[in-house]
């Protein structure tokens, strides 16, 4: 790509090995997902160590992020859906800190590669699936069958609900993957324009300031899309799990 | 993805890349889900054992704090209304005490002066009766003499006049007749 003078908007999502713990190769989407690991046990941990009555700001910190996920676990899944509360919680702070973390320029984003945000999907849904079964028993299935229907409109109803209901994981983890790889993609774009009108050695040169503008726009906006898809993540793993707490339509 | 065909004939230039898109290249799948299972696995533990039971344990306190803050200033502002009900009313027992004295001795000073002003009346009226009885004595004294008055001057007027000296007595009794009419 340096050949042609261009910049390769997809080369940031390669996931390669940086270097190597014995047989296991650490790779660039491995240190940033200890990276977010490391930021939220910082935040959560040390900063919430002084127990201060008053609380300082990584203390706050911690403790806005605690109060968030838990009013939204509440007004979503109710006061029974709390007993998920960490899992949401781990979800929102993960989701929320790899989108944050990959908008540093020459970092690494986790949540852009499908696989991973389908993993967490999988795992919001199998917690679903069993846990609805375990508490419901077979009563879990009425998830899918709409009261006060007419028996002739039922079975396609069913049929709805069914694809409805299995189509939530892969619009869970699209969603997030999407918005990462569309919103990375395009910032990368927008910055090529930049460095392309400024090797152009010509009058284009004086254009270079616009796509830089729009660079520093879109990371703005790359910013309130990285919180609002983790947020949305999170408040959607709480609606399906209050699906498994109350199957009842 | 739009961007897919795009990819394949950048990659084309790129020798190091995969032939596929990143996302979406298979061979990066296993390490990335185990690297995702221990990382996920060791976030979810240590924020539900460590750092979410410790926010909510800061929460409680400083809630508990609260209310313990509020309850102690609701004991504090009992005490002071108390404090000022009690104060008040040591004030209106001072008043009505106060009160109390004032009209004792008002009333200790009246019921003097009636003692007083009754002794001088009843020393007055003493006085009075004592002055009247002399008038009436004196009177009386003065209405007897008025009757031997008369009868010596009606005496002496009917001797110079008759020449005839009548008794004594005859004179007293014609005295004494006309007094009475």
């Amino acid at each position: 790509m340096a050949a042609e003078g261009g910049i390769d908007p997809i080369h940031q999502f390669v996931i390669a090995p940086m270097f190597h713990i014995g047989p296991l190769p650490v790779t660039n989407s491995a240190v940033f997902m200890i990276a977010v690991l490391a930021v939220a046990s910082f935040i959560m941990i040390f900063g919430t160590s002084p127990r201060a009555l008053v609380p300082g700001r990584l203390q706050s910190l911690g403790e806005v992020a605690y109060e968030f996920v838990a009013s939204t676990v509440r007004g979503s899944a109710g006061q029974d859906g709390m007993r998920f509360f960490p899992m949401v919680f781990s979800l929102f702070m993960f989701v929320l800190l790899s989108n944050l973390i990959g908008i540093i320029p020459y970092t690494f984003t986790v949540t852009s590669h499908i696989i991973v945000t389908f993993a967490l999907a999988a795992l919001v849904i199998l917690t679903v699936i069993i846990y609805g079964f375990y508490r419901n028993g077979m009563h879990f299935l009425h998830l899918f069958v709409p009261s006060g229907v007419s028996p002739v409109l039922l079975p396609l109803l069913v049929l709805i609900e069914v694809i409805s209901f299995i189509s939530r994981p892969i619009s869970l983890s699209v969603r997030l993957f999407a918005n990462m790889l569309a919103g990375h993609i395009t910032l990368k774009v927008f910055g090529g324009f930049v460095t392309m009108l400024l090797a152009s050695g010509t009058w284009a040169v004086i254009l270079a300031p616009l796509p830089f503008a729009m660079t520093v726009a879109l990371t703005a906006l790359e910013l309130l899309v990285a919180f609002l898809q983790a947020y949305v993540f999170a408040i959607l793993t709480c609606v399906y799990l209050n699906d498994a707490i109350h199957p009842g339509h | 993805m739009a961007t897919t065909p795009e990819t394949t004939t950048e990659v084309g230039h790129n020798g190091g890349h995969s032939p596929v898109f990143p996302p979406f290249d298979p061979s990066t799948f296993g390490p990335q889900l185990l690297w995702l299972a221990i990382i996920f696995g060791l976030l979810y533990l240590l924020m539900s054992r460590i750092a979410l039971p410790r926010v909510e344990g800061i929460l409680d306190a400083r809630r508990a704090a609260h209310e313990g803050d509020l309850n102690e200033a609701a004991r504090l502002r009992a005490e002071t209304e108390s404090a000022i009900a009690s104060f008040e009313k040591a004030l209106a027992d001072a008043h009505a005490h106060a009160e109390d004295i004032g009209k004792q001795t008002r009333d200790r000073l009246n019921a003097e002066i009636i003692k007083k002003r009754a002794a001088f009346d009843a020393e007055l009226t003493a006085n009075l009766d004592a002055e009247e009885h002399t008038i009436a004595e004196n009177q009386a004294k003065a209405m007897a003499n008025v009757g031997e008055i008369a009868s010596e001057a009606t005496l002496a007027i009917v001797r110079q006049l008759s020449g005839i000296t009548p008794g004594a007595g005859e004179a007293a009794a014609v005295v004494g007749r006309v007094l009475k009419n």
